[in-house]
């Protein structure tokens, strides 16, 4: 059984020179374990920073997180994140960079013979699923963006860790790439019970990847709203097509829309050209 | 006819690009072949000593304040013949190589540890940056006290003149070292010391070693001022005698020579960055 994430009004305030801005505002949020949560909002909503609290990177200012009923004390093997981008090592290989891990001592206590085979296939196998296979053996920046990020994703993965926390990770990758990982991490998820906490501004990715979708709402960072999403745990591309899954996309988007201070109604947009001669 | 002369007019522009390939050259930050590389880069050496010879085969100038580059050759190969060049080389390589080296041994731990806790940069770095102000020349009456007149003497002076800016400029190395790569080490588990022996400094080491390169030329321009303490031998004393005697063309010619093996140490270094670090040279 994996472990679970609950915070209890969680917040986060940044001081600057010119005063303090509230990221996070009582956070009340509980994942089950084995379950996929996307977290979708404006940009400004502090999903990015809930996620980087969770993963125990940057410090919470007020409330609690726990993970498994015990209170966060900075970064963990439980939770491995991934980036939206440079986190890769440019020193080492392909292979070598998604063997990290096995090279920190935390991994190498109480290690046989068998669990460095097994460590050796996932390996094998993880470069085989994210077709690296060809380039095990270059440097990151012999890669495309898209590429890196599936070497990124892929060192994440090696550990088997409880929870994964991703922070807009396809955000670089093109649309077919993006498909097939998202395919590709519900499958892994699902078959290893990972809980898994994922953070897009693409409401339609949100929905694909979710058991539940995390609407977030900026000035102060909080939960808007929560959504159960109608689909079958087993996601095939087309259900993208579905009315649940349109209706529920409306839903989202317009939550989104109505808390993100941005206006594109008529009225508004014709005061852009009204006043506009001198550019002619 | 018509439509065939734009044709024509491309195939000819076309044909005419590939021919000359000058028009490549003023991209910005374009490429430049190993063969154009060289010519720029002896046209810029031979372009001064030309115009050196220049002005003073043409007597412009009197041979005491200027001497020409074939006397000053001939200088170089009587000083080689007749004086002890051999030693003086040594001799000062060995200065400027200590003093440098053992900036480099404290500067390290120092700089990686600056570069990576707050506390001791805040520690630190205030003190480092007002001793790096202060002329090394001026310092010479007292490491004459301190040390005495012998070998460590010099040592000290191109220690004093390189350490405090070697330990900033690596500071400031490992604070480049991207957040997210020693995050990335954290979340897989890593302890702290393994973040700063398997990220930090493996992410900082090509800025560190060029960082050495630099102060290596720092040092060279402190050997001057190094031999000005009771020295008897090396090419900045060599310098040095030489304006007594107002022998111009020697003082050229030590100047020059500390300038080639200072070039050639920089080689040697760059060669060095390319073989240790073939993955920012693999594209």
């Amino acid at each position: 059984m994996a472990k679970c994430i609950a915070t209890a009004g969680l917040g986060k305030i940044f001081s600057t020179a010119e005063g303090s801005t509230v990221a996070l505002e009582s956070i009340d949020l509980a994942v089950d374990a084995s379950e996929f949560v996307t977290l979708v909002g404006a940009s400004g909503c502090g999903k990015s920073t809930l996620l980087r609290i969770i993963a125990g990177l940057d410090q919470k200012s007020h409330g609690q997180v726990s993970i498994a009923g015990a209170p966060i004390d900075g970064p963990d093997v439980d939770r491995a994140v991934v980036f939206q981008h440079y986190s890769l090592y440019p020193w080492l290989t392909v292979v070598q960079n998604i063997k990290f891990s096995r090279q920190l001592a935390i991994h190498r206590r109480d290690i046989t013979s068998a669990d460095v085979e097994a460590a050796a296939g996932r390996a094998e196998a993880l470069l085989e699923v994210m077709g690296l296979t060809h380039v095990a053996n270059a440097y990151p920046n012999q890669l495309s963006g898209g590429m890196q990020q599936r070497v990124a994703i892929a060192r994440a993965l090696l550990p088997r860790p409880q929870i994964l926390l991703m922070d807009e990770p396809f955000g670089a990758l093109d649309a077919q790439t993006r498909d097939v990982m998202h395919d590709l991490i519900r499958y892994l998820s699902a078959i290893e019970n990972t809980t898994v906490v994922f953070v897009t501004h693409d409401v339609e990715e949100a929905i694909y990847l979710g058991n539940r979708v995390v609407v977030m709402a900026p000035r102060p960072g909080r939960v808007d709203s929560i959504h159960g999403v109608p689909l079958p745990d087993e996601r095939t591309q087309d259900m993208k097509l579905s009315p649940d899954f349109i209706a529920l996309k409306r839903t989202i988007l317009e939550r989104i829309r109505e808390t993100s201070g941005m206006k594109t109604d008529y009225d508004t947009l014709r005061k852009l050209t009204q006043h506009a001669a001198w550019i002619t | 006819m018509l439509p065939v002369e734009p044709i024509l007019t491309t195939l000819t522009t076309g044909a005419r690009q590939a021919s000359s390939p000058r028009i490549a050259l003023w991209v910005i930050r374009g490429p430049l072949s190993a063969r154009r590389y060289w010519a720029f880069a002896i046209t810029g050496l031979l372009f001064p000593i030309a115009a050196w010879w220049l002005a003073s085969t043409a007597g412009w100038m009197d041979k005491v304040f200027l001497p020409s580059p074939q006397d000053v050759v001939i200088r170089i190969a009587t000083w080689l013949t007749q004086g002890n060049l051999q030693r003086d080389i040594w001799v000062s390589t060995y200065r400027v190589t200590a003093g440098w080296l053992l900036s480099a041994l404290l500067a390290l731990p120092l700089g990686l540890f600056i570069g990576t806790y707050r506390p001791i940069q805040a520690l630190l770095e205030p003190l480092m940056d007002f001793i790096r102000y202060m002329p090394a020349v001026a310092f010479i009456p007292l490491v004459m006290i301190w040390i005495g007149i012998d070998e460590s003497s010099k040592i000290a002076i191109i220690f004093i003149g390189t350490f405090f800016q070697m330990v900033l400029m690596m500071a400031e190395d490992v604070r480049r070292v991207p957040m997210q790569q020693i995050e990335a080490a954290q979340t897989m588990g890593a302890t702290r010391d393994e973040v700063m022996f398997r990220v930090v400094f493996q992410s900082a080491k090509p800025a560190l070693l060029d960082t050495l390169r630099v102060t290596m030329g720092w040092a060279w321009t402190y050997l001057v001022v190094a031999e000005l303490v009771a020295a008897n031998s090396g090419l900045g004393y060599a310098i040095l005698k030489a304006q007594r005697f107002l022998q111009t063309d020697k003082i050229f010619a030590g100047i020059l020579l500390i300038g080639a093996i200072g070039l050639a140490m920089d080689q040697s270094f760059r060669w060095l960055h390319r073989r240790s670090f073939p993955w920012l040279y693999s594209r």
